[in-house]
């Protein structure tokens, strides 16, 4: 495997590109491993890598039905932040910042994590309160925070709009100067390939249809390539996961949602941050290296799990768009899609052990999810290996919602469709 | 945009109705006390793959509540009746 560096770089270079090698094998299934991660997307490699790497489990299959990355690890809006409020999130969410800030090095990938910060605006005096309470929280967890003033605000991004009659008036925003985004596909296929170095076999095309049970654990799964036994095995299947739980006779606190994406045609460099705007309406916006706004709002408000959209929030999420950067207002969209969310009952995700020996659960992550990948993948590698949950991850359980514990970081009750 | 068949009102626009989620949960006799019972049924759902009861309030119409037959793969809506006249 050859390890990426400028003098590769040079040397493929000057040989036309031509003998670059296969980035990651495409073993047969074995008969059994030790640990089978059932979904190949981001969080389902970074676990693979996280066990190999920090606990030495290297028999390690990932299961995925599809193409690696080919779900929502492929149908979000890229964004990474940790500016979340509540004991249990706060913690988690700045590990896997903290974790980005590496992540092309530990991978030898570029994963192109730009941190070029985000704003989050406010609209109102009492969003102002709201967001200098976050503020403050996130200050007092070593997380960077700082709350713009409408002048400020104004300096720094002068295309919002500041008139008499805003529809959307400014107040100010919270900042996150080390937010930013990172280009999807590449941390997928960067955790790919430094998986499979490790020995993880990563076999695509390979849907798992039920589980092989003894007694009263599971033993392996049972897939469309064959049965494969394993000791434990890891669901990352988030969008699908009541359906692929519902195999193994779980029931969930989980609905599934579509949620949008939208990127506009190419534009000179107009946004050089993240923008984000979560109160009267809900998108959020920033720009791609392409120079495609890449933008998105609210889920479809309904269980769905066709990956597509209703004109409905298509208005919505355009009509919002333009109410805050008005200049926007000509710019035709290329392109739009949806990914089906785990929308969780309390707007947070799970890792955990499940009541099914054998049988551990990552998912419920509703929007959330690719901000999470590296800190994801690092909690659930470690609640397998040892079993017993990560202190970044510990509140993430199955139980929070019998003991009253659920983290609310919205506070609108157990109703998916509102987290 | 999904098209809904309200019994009172005709096919109106989903914009008309706000959701309400599975129609299928039956909340546990108020005098319940086993607490397993009401986590259940506050936060366990199915979520299946396909033929979906669900509830619609017709909330910009006649405000009646609806249970609705959808799929959640093709959005295929099947019979609409009022909530009332479901429910036993």
């Amino acid at each position: 495997m050859t390890k990426y560096s400028v003098f590769s770089l040079l040397k493929h270079g000057f040989t036309g590109n031509r003998h670059w090698p296969q980035v990651w094998r495409e073993p047969e299934p074995k008969r059994s491993y030790d640990v089978i991660i059932v979904g190949g997307g981001g969080h389902g490699l970074a676990t693979a890598y996280y066990l190999a790497k920090e606990h030495g489990i290297h028999n390690v299959a990932v299961l995925e039905k599809g193409w690696l990355g080919g779900g929502n690890a492929g149908r979000n809006t890229t964004i990474v932040r940790s500016n979340y409020m509540m004991p249990g999130n706060t913690q988690f969410y700045e590990r896997s910042l903290r974790l980005w800030e590496e992540l092309s090095f530990e991978l030898n990938y570029n994963v192109m994590f730009s941190q070029r910060g985000q704003y989050n605006t406010c609209h109102s005096p009492a969003e102002m309160d709201r967001a200098r309470r976050r503020g403050n929280v996130m200050l007092a967890n070593d997380i960077d925070a700082e709350l713009l003033d409408r002048e400020e605000v104004r300096k720094r991004l002068p295309y919002l709009d500041y008139s008499e009659g805003a529809r959307f008036p400014i107040h100010g925003a919270l900042y996150q100067e080390r937010a930013g985004t990172a280009r999807h596909d590449a941390v997928v296929w960067g955790y790919a390939r430094a998986a499979d170095r490790l020995g993880v076999d990563l076999i695509q095309q390979c849907e798992v249809v039920g589980f092989l049970r003894e007694g009263d654990g599971i033993v392996g799964v049972e897939t469309t390539r064959g049965p494969i036994r394993a000791t434990k095995v890891g669901l990352a299947v988030a969008g699908h996961t009541s359906h692929v739980a519902q195999k193994a006779g779980l029931r969930l606190p989980i609905e599934s949602h579509a949620l949008q994406a939208f990127v506009s045609e190419p534009v000179k460099p107009l946004i050089d941050c993240v923008i984000g705007f979560g109160g009267a309406a809900h998108i959020y916006i920033s720009q791609s290296d392409k120079g495609g706004l890449v933008f998105g709002g609210e889920i479809d408000k309904y269980n769905t799990y066709a990956q597509r959209g209703g004109m409905p929030v298509v208005e919505d999420v355009l009509s919002a768009t333009k109410g805050l950067i008005p200049s926007l207002s000509r710019l035709r969209v290329l392109r739009h899609w949806a990914g089906v969310m785990d929308m969780s009952m309390d707007g947070s995700p799970i890792i955990a052990k499940t009541s099914v020996r054998g049988l551990y659960l990552n998912g419920g992550w509703c929007y959330g999810g690719f901000k999470a990948t590296p800190a994801s993948g690092w909690c659930f590698a470690h609640t397998i290996a040892r079993d017993a949950p990560h202190e970044d991850s510990a509140e993430f359980t199955l139980d929070r919602f019998e003991r009253g514990y659920q983290i609310e970081e919205k506070g609108v009750g157990p109703t998916p469709k509102l987290q | 945009m999904l098209r809904l068949q309200c019994p009172v009102c005709g096919l109106r626009d989903e914009t008309e109705f706000s959701y309400g989620g599975d129609a299928t949960v039956q909340r546990p006799d108020m005098n319940e006390t086993d607490l397993k019972v009401w986590h259940d049924f506050v936060f366990l759902r199915d979520n299946p793959r396909g033929a979906h009861l669900e509830y619609w309030h017709h909330v910009h119409g006649c405000r009646q509540w609806l249970v609705v037959e959808r799929d959640t793969q093709s959005h295929e809506i099947g019979d609409a009746r009022l909530a009332r006249e479901v429910q036993g």
